[in-house]
Formats: structure tokens, C-alpha cells, sequence
């Protein structure tokens, strides 16, 4: 028998069922490894990850996970995610309650014959050229994660591509009170 | 007042009432060594770091008070591994400290440097790793308030070398707004609809079950259990962690349930129409075959860690509480469920017909183990506690000893750690000192840490330890036996070696033998006279013995076998 396919145990698609947890945490040594630590033990599963200092205080930070509702239920997740001491609080955004954004970086070959196909792919993604030199381009791309994954798609066609996209960060959607918000 | 962190650390601990402190020294914890020269705490010295862990937990099971546990880095701190994760399976409160290297050394691969606070993180509550003098006060009033409150655990504080000898102003937190744990709020607010719910569900029962766990224990809720029992007549099983949450011999008591249950106490939770769940966590040695487990009952289920909700078993009410608070408010709103004669009826025919039952040992011997452990129990007086280590003689011990009373029954049961039996009853017996403290063990489990009686001789900690001598690894046989085919793969120990009396005489304890009815009497007897040192018993046990009932792995408890002896009846 041939050696089978290595298990990666990760997921490379946006999960069918993903839910966006906003969690503000303690600014602490090692907080990051006692989310990953968590879900790698539990086997929840993390679609991406984002993190950066809260509004206005040093002392915590905004980490913004996209979990598989697939691999665990919600509650499970929120749970367990609860009792680390570090966690302060914990927003759970369904996807249709949450303004969903991610930022994509792609440099991409620049010769003549692709010059005009590839500025026709940034152009109708709406993404902006912010780096070039004389053989490559780099695109920028603030949007929803649809956005990015088309743009990312239109790309495969080149040649050289290099991508990176930052995860996604989250806000509930204005417009709805918070208690609509905990019973959807 | 100046102090430095390693006299912070001592005096942090006498503020908060330690008394007791089991550990071992090395270099990185040798500074707070230093002070503890000149504190009231009481210090063991042990053998082995585990030992120290184990009887840290002994202590806490056998007192309610919070062990403490004290290590130097690396191989010291990886020794405590085993008894934190331990701690963490059982919900024991438990305060852990490491010693570090200095900070400037942390990651640089130093001698005897290694990240116990990463590796541990899967298995405290939460840990620290202290950055500096000042702060040494915080982190340890923050451990014990974690520690022991919400669902009690393990915490561990690492305290580099050189914040131990560094300088601090000395403070201690005098509120819990200062020990900076924004993110824990332990006490939650009774849900009130929640309690309505389960009255409403309690009503409509006839086939209700009390299904009582650790958390009662832990919650110190015995009090609140027998008036909410003995008021609504239901029936009580007590799980492997929650023996002695209520009385053995109440009528109400049906025995354990789980894989080695009593049969009326699994098959009354397989028939039940309510359980109710009193912080247990539906472990997979109570629920067998998830799927088949009390198929026709509603659930309720009351536990302060709300992550156990729907975690196994989907609940209909969920009460995020502690034990004693749900059942005083069940109790203060007259949850009642209907009439329970057609219940206890069935119940008390299937006590009839499947007791806890063995064979009658020869009176020439082999010993039949459960027959030795009932025969201890009725030489000791009310209130001893025993331990005991992990294997079939622990099941034995649950099964056939009577618990009257809480802190009892001191095991290891959500990580099931051979070698746990002695150094746990030395610390019960650290903690509680004027009651009897015996630990019945197994051949292979005493080979693991019977180290530690040399602890208990020279510190003075008289425990009393029954080897239940099978000469096996013999829960493994068991399973070999009924499920491998009577394929025997490493299991076999010896009865003779080692010389169990000659190796308990070496480490200062007396040593005992019994091969036969007579000879169990007599040294029964005898290590009932004896309460200055301890003694060690080599109970030469019947080879074969098994534990029954038995639920096999992942079955049904449908599927229970009975004791050879019962079969066909069925
Ligand atoms: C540290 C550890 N290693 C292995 C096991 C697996 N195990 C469970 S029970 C058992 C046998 C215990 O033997 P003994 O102490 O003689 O008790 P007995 O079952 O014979 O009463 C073993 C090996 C365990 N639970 N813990
Ligand atoms: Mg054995």
C-alpha cells in the first residue's frame, strides 16, 4: 500500500458553519498559547486568528477567532474558552450578525503579456496597488472575506503570486440591540 | 517593611493559613528553603516530588483545606507533573510552587530550566510564572482564591531564583479587586427560571434519581443532600468521587453506579424517567454507551462549571450553581416528584436479587480481597478515612467499604494514577491527625510510591497500609482475562518479590503478613494497637478475583455482568 496522505487535522476552507468569537483577553505573557493550547486539546477547530491591542487600554487585547461550529458545539467552545482565567469576555457573532472584514496582501509577475490582465483583476476587485518594481506588483485588499476569496481565486490564473491574508476581524452589525443580538 | 521575595513567599503563605507544606528542595527553590527555617509552617520532606503532589491532594480531600505542594525547577517541577494533572481530573484544590531560573536565564537552556508553566497549562486551573518580588504577594493570594473557589483546581506558581532573592516592599492583598483577575467571576446568580423548570420536571417524575458527584463534596452540600433526599424520598447513587457525600448505610443509598456499580444503583439510572445530576459530569465509567445510557430520563443537571452543560448528555434544565445552593433553592421551592412506591419496589427487588456479592474465602486461604477490606472496615472506628490506589483493589474499597461521612474516601478517579494510595493517605493523615487513616493498595501501585513511607516513619505520620497482594497487575489481567482471551501480556508481579514485611521493616514501618483467615485477624488486631508508626500488611489475595459487577468498555450498561454466582437468574 502507498504511503496514505499525512493528516494536517486543519481546515483550509471557511467552514460552513464558522462563528466569529470576539474575545477580549489579558494582555499577558502566554494568553495565546492557552487559547491555541485549548482548542488543539480540545479539538475545536480555528479557521483564523486575528489579534491586536483593545480600544484604548493596554492591559487587554481583542482576539478575534473564527471557530468551525462543526467541530464542537458553540457552547462547548465558549465554555471552556471561559474558564481560562485570562479571557475577560467573550462576544459570539453569528455570521449574518457580524460585519466581517480581512485585509490581502498579493504580489504577483508583471511582464508584458500579463500587464494588462493582471491591473484588470486588481481593478475589478477593487484592491489598490501599493508596492511595484519593475518585474512584480503588490495589491491590497481591505474587504469582506467573499471579497478576498475571490480576488484570491481571479489571482491563480499568474504567475509568482505571493498571498498573504490577515484573518479575519469582526464588530456586530449596527443597527440591531444587543439583546436581538443574544437571542439570534 | 523590606523582605525579600523568598520571606514574601513564606509569609504569603502564613497569611494565608497554610500550615502544611509537602515538598522536596533544589536549586532554584533554595532561597524560600531559607525562610521557611524561621515560619510555623510544617514542612514534610518527601522522597520523590510526586509524593509530594499526591500528598497534597490527600490533604485536601481529607481536610476541605486547599494542599500545597513545593519543588525546585526542571526534573523537580516535571515530577509534580503527574499529581497536578491528577488534582485537574478530580477538581482538588490544590497550590503548587516551582522554583525558576533567574529570569535573565529563561530560555536560554539553563540548568534545570524548563517551562513547567507551558507545560502545565493544559492541566491547572491557571498558572503563573512570577516576574518579580513585588508582586509574589498577588500571585499567591490570586492561587488560593482560584484554587478553591468556582470549581476548585490545581494552580501552579513558578518563582524565578532571582525574584526570590530580590527585594520587595511587603504588601498583601486585602481585597479581591486586587489580586487582578478581571477575567474570573466564580460566584454566579441562581437562575430562578431554571429552578422553576426543575421543580416543574421533579413533579412530573416517578422514576427520579439523585445522581450525586464530586461537586457535592466539594461544595460541602452533604447536609443540604439528606434533608432535599430525605424530604422527597427519591433514590441516591453516589459516584466514585462523591463516596461519602452521603450516608452508605441510608436506606435511600443504593451504592455506586458505573462500570463497577452496584447493579440496583446502574440499572436504577438506566430505568429513571429524571436524573439529577448533582455536580457529576457524566464521565464515561458512569455512562457506558453514551447513546444508552438512561435513555428514557430527562436531565437535570447542577454543576458551578457551566462548561459541563450538554458537554456528554444534553440537559433539559441546566442550573449553573453549587450543589448546596441549587438544593437549598429545589428545596426552598418543594420540589416533590409523585408517588414512589411502584419505584422503590423495583428497586428494592433488584437490591434483592443482585447484592454486592463474592465468593466465601477458605479458611486456609487465598484471602478473598473484598472479604479483607469488610473486615477492616468493621474492625475501625466511625470515620476513618481511607485511600487507595488504582487498580481492582480500588474498586473493591468503593464497593465494600461503608462511608458514613465526607472527606472519607480519598482516590484517584478521573485520571485513575497507580501510585497514589500512599502518599495520599499520608497527607489525609497530615491533615486530620486524630482520625484513623488506612490506605488499602494494590501490589503494583505500592511498588510506585511506597518510597514515601519512609516520609510518613521520620516525619511521624502512623498510616496503615493494606497491600491487597494478587501478585498481579490485576485489573489489567481482569480485562486480559475476559476480554483477550486469557492472553496474559505483562501483568504477572510476584506475591514474593519483593518482601513486602522485610521492605516495610527497612523503611521504619512495621510489617505484617496474612495468608489466612486466622493470620488476617490477627494482624488486623494488631495494626489496630499500633498508632506510633506505620504498618504495612502483605495480604496474600486470591489471584483470580474479579471486580463485578461489570459494565465492559463502551457497553451498554444493559449489558451488565453480574457476579458468577447471580448469572442465570437473570
Ligand atoms: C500510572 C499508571 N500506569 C498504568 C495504569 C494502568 N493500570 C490500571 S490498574 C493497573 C493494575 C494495578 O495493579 P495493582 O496495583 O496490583 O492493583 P490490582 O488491580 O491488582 O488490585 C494498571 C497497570 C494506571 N492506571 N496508572
Ligand atoms: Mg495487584
Amino acid at each position: 500500500m502507498n504511503a496514505p496522505e499525512p493528516f494536517a487535522g486543519v481546515i483550509s476552507h471557511t467552514p460552513v458553519r464558522h462563528h466569529i468569537l470576539s474575545v477580549l483577553v489579558e494582555n499577558k505573557a502566554g494568553v495565546l498559547a492557552r487559547i491555541a493550547g485549548l482548542f488543539a486539546r480540545r479539538g475545536f477547530n480555528i479557521y483564523s486568528l486575528a489579534v491586536a491591542p483593545s480600544e484604548g487600554h493596554a492591559r487587554f487585547s481583542r482576539v478575534t477567532i473564527v471557530v468551525d461550529a462543526e467541530s464542537a458545539p458553540l457552547e462547548q467552545i465558549v465554555g471552556q474558552l471561559d474558564k481560562l482565567v485570562n479571557v475577560v469576555s467573550i462576544t459570539d457573532l453569528a455570521p449574518k450578525d457580524a460585519l466581517e472584514r480581512e485585509l490581502l496582501l498579493a504580489s504577483i509577475d508583471l511582464d508584458d503579456e500579463s500587464r494588462g490582465a493582471v491591473l484588470d483583476a486588481v481593478a475589478g476587485a477593487g484592491a489598490a496597488i501599493v508596492d511595484v518594481d519593475a518585474g512584480r506588483v503588490t495589491a491590497m485588499l481591505a474587504g469582506t472575506p467573499g471579497a478576498c476569496d475571490a480576488f484570491e481565486r481571479s489571482l491563480e490564473i499568474f504567475a509568482g503570486v505571493e498571498l498573504h491574508r490577515t484573518g479575519r476581524v469582526a464588530l456586530p452589525r449596527l443597527g440591531r440591540t444587543v439583546s436581538e443580538r443574544a437571542e439570534s | 517593611m523590606q523582605l525579600t521575595g523568598a520571606q514574601a513567599l513564606i509569609k504569603s503563605l502564613e497569611q494565608q493559613g497554610v500550615d502544611t507544606v509537602f515538598g522536596l528542595p533544589g536549586g532554584a527553590i533554595l532561597p524560600v528553603y531559607d525562610p521557611l527555617l524561621d515560619s510555623t509552617i510544617r514542612h514534610i520532606l518527601v522522597r520523590h516530588e510526586q509524593g509530594a503532589g499526591h500528598m497534597a491532594e490527600g490533604f485536601a480531600t481529607a481536610t476541605g483545606r486547599p494542599g500545597v505542594a513545593m519543588v525546585t525547577s526542571g526534573p523537580g517541577a516535571t515530577n509534580i507533573v503527574t499529581p497536578i494533572a491528577n488534582a485537574h481530573m478530580d477538581s482538588t484544590p490544590l497550590v503548587v510552587i516551582t522554583g525558576q531560573v533567574a529570569t535573565a536565564s529563561i530560555g536560554t537552556d539553563a540548568f534545570q530550566e524548563c517551562d513547567i508553566t507551558g507545560i502545565t497549562m493544559g492541566i491547572t486551573k491557571h498558572n503563573f510564572l512570577v516576574q518579580s518580588a513585588q508582586e509574589l504577594p498577588r500571585a499567591v493570594a490570586a492561587a488560593f482564591h482560584l484554587a478553591t473557589t468556582g470549581r476548585p483546581g490545581p494552580v501552579l506558581i513558578d518563582v524565578p531564583k532571582d525574584v526570590s532573592q530580590s527585594l520587595m516592599d511587603w504588601w498583601y492583598p486585602t481585597s479581591v479587586a486586587e489580586y487582578d483577575l478581571p477575567g474570573y467571576r466564580p460566584d454566579v446568580d441562581l437562575d430562578e427560571d431554571a429552578v422553576a423548570a426543575a421543580v416543574a420536571l421533579i413533579a412530573r417524575s416517578q422514576r427520579p434519581v439523585l445522581y450525586v458527584g464530586g461537586g457535592t463534596l466539594k461544595s460541602h452540600a452533604s447536609a443540604q443532600l439528606l434533608a432535599f433526599a430525605e424530604r422527597t424520598g427519591m433514590p441516591i447513587v453516589t459516584t466514585l468521587m462523591a463516596r461519602g457525600a452521603f450516608p452508605d448505610s441510608h436506606p435511600q443509598h443504593l451504592g455506586m453506579p458505573g462500570m463497577h456499580g452496584v447493579y440496583a444503583a446502574v440499572t436504577a439510572i438506566q430505568r429513571s424517567d429524571l436524573l439529577i445530576s448533582l455536580g457529576a459530569r457524566f464521565d464515561d465509567r458512569v455512562t457506558g454507551k453514551v447513546s444508552a445510557f438512561a435513555p428514557e430520563a430527562k436531565v437535570i443537571h447542577v454543576d458551578i462549571d457551566r462548561a459541563e452543560f450538554n458537554k456528554v448528555r444534553r440537559a433539559d434544565v441546566a442550573i449553573q450553581a453549587n450543589v448546596a445552593a441549587a438544593l437549598e433553592a429545589l428545596d426552598a421551592s418543594g420540589a416533590t416528584p409523585r408517588n414512589l412506591d411502584a419505584w422503590w419496589g423495583e428497586i428494592r427487588s433488584w437490591q434483592r436479587q443482585y447484592p454486592l456479592v463474592y465468593d466465601v474465602p477458605a479458611t486456609d486461604g487465598p484471602l478473598r480481597p473484598q472479604h479483607v477490606i469488610e473486615s477492616i472496615a468493621r474492625s475501625s472506628e466511625p470515620g476513618t478515612i481511607v485511600a487507595s490506589g488504582v487498580g481492582q483493589h480500588q474498586m473493591w474499597a468503593a464497593q465494600h467499604w461503608k462511608f458514613e461521612e465526607p472527606g472519607t474516601w480519598v482516590n484517584s478517579g478521573g485520571a485513575g494514577t497507580m501510585g497514589f494510595g500512599v502518599p495520599a493517605a499520608i497527607g489525609a493523615k497530615a491533615g486530620r491527625p486524630d482520625r484513623t487513616v488506612w490506605c488499602i493498595d494494590g501490589d503494583g501501585c505500592f511498588q510506585m510510591t511506597a518510597q514515601e513511607l519512609v516520609t510518613a516513619r521520620t516525619e511521624g505520620i502512623p498510616i496503615k497500609v493494606a497491600i491487597l497482594n494478587n501478585a498481579y497487575l490485576g485489573m489489567v489481567r481482569q480485562w486480559q482475562e475476559m476480554f483477550y482471551d486469557e492472553r496474559y501480556s505483562e501483568v504477572y508481579l510476584s506475591a514474593d518479590l519483593p518482601d513486602y514485611v522485610k521492605w516495610a521493616e527497612s523503611m521504619g514501618c512495621v510489617g505484617l503478613r496474612a495468608t489466612n483467615l486466622k493470620e488476617m485477624d490477627d494482624v488486623i488486631s494488631e495494626a489496630n494497637e499500633i498508632n506510633d508508626v506505620p504498618v504495612v500488611i502483605d495480604f496474600r489475595t486470591d489471584v483470580t478475583e474479579k471486580v463485578f459487577p461489570m459494565v465492559a468498555a463502551g457497553a451498554s450498561n444493559d449489558d451488565i455482568m453480574v457476579h458468577p454466582s447471580q448469572r442465570g437468574a437473570k
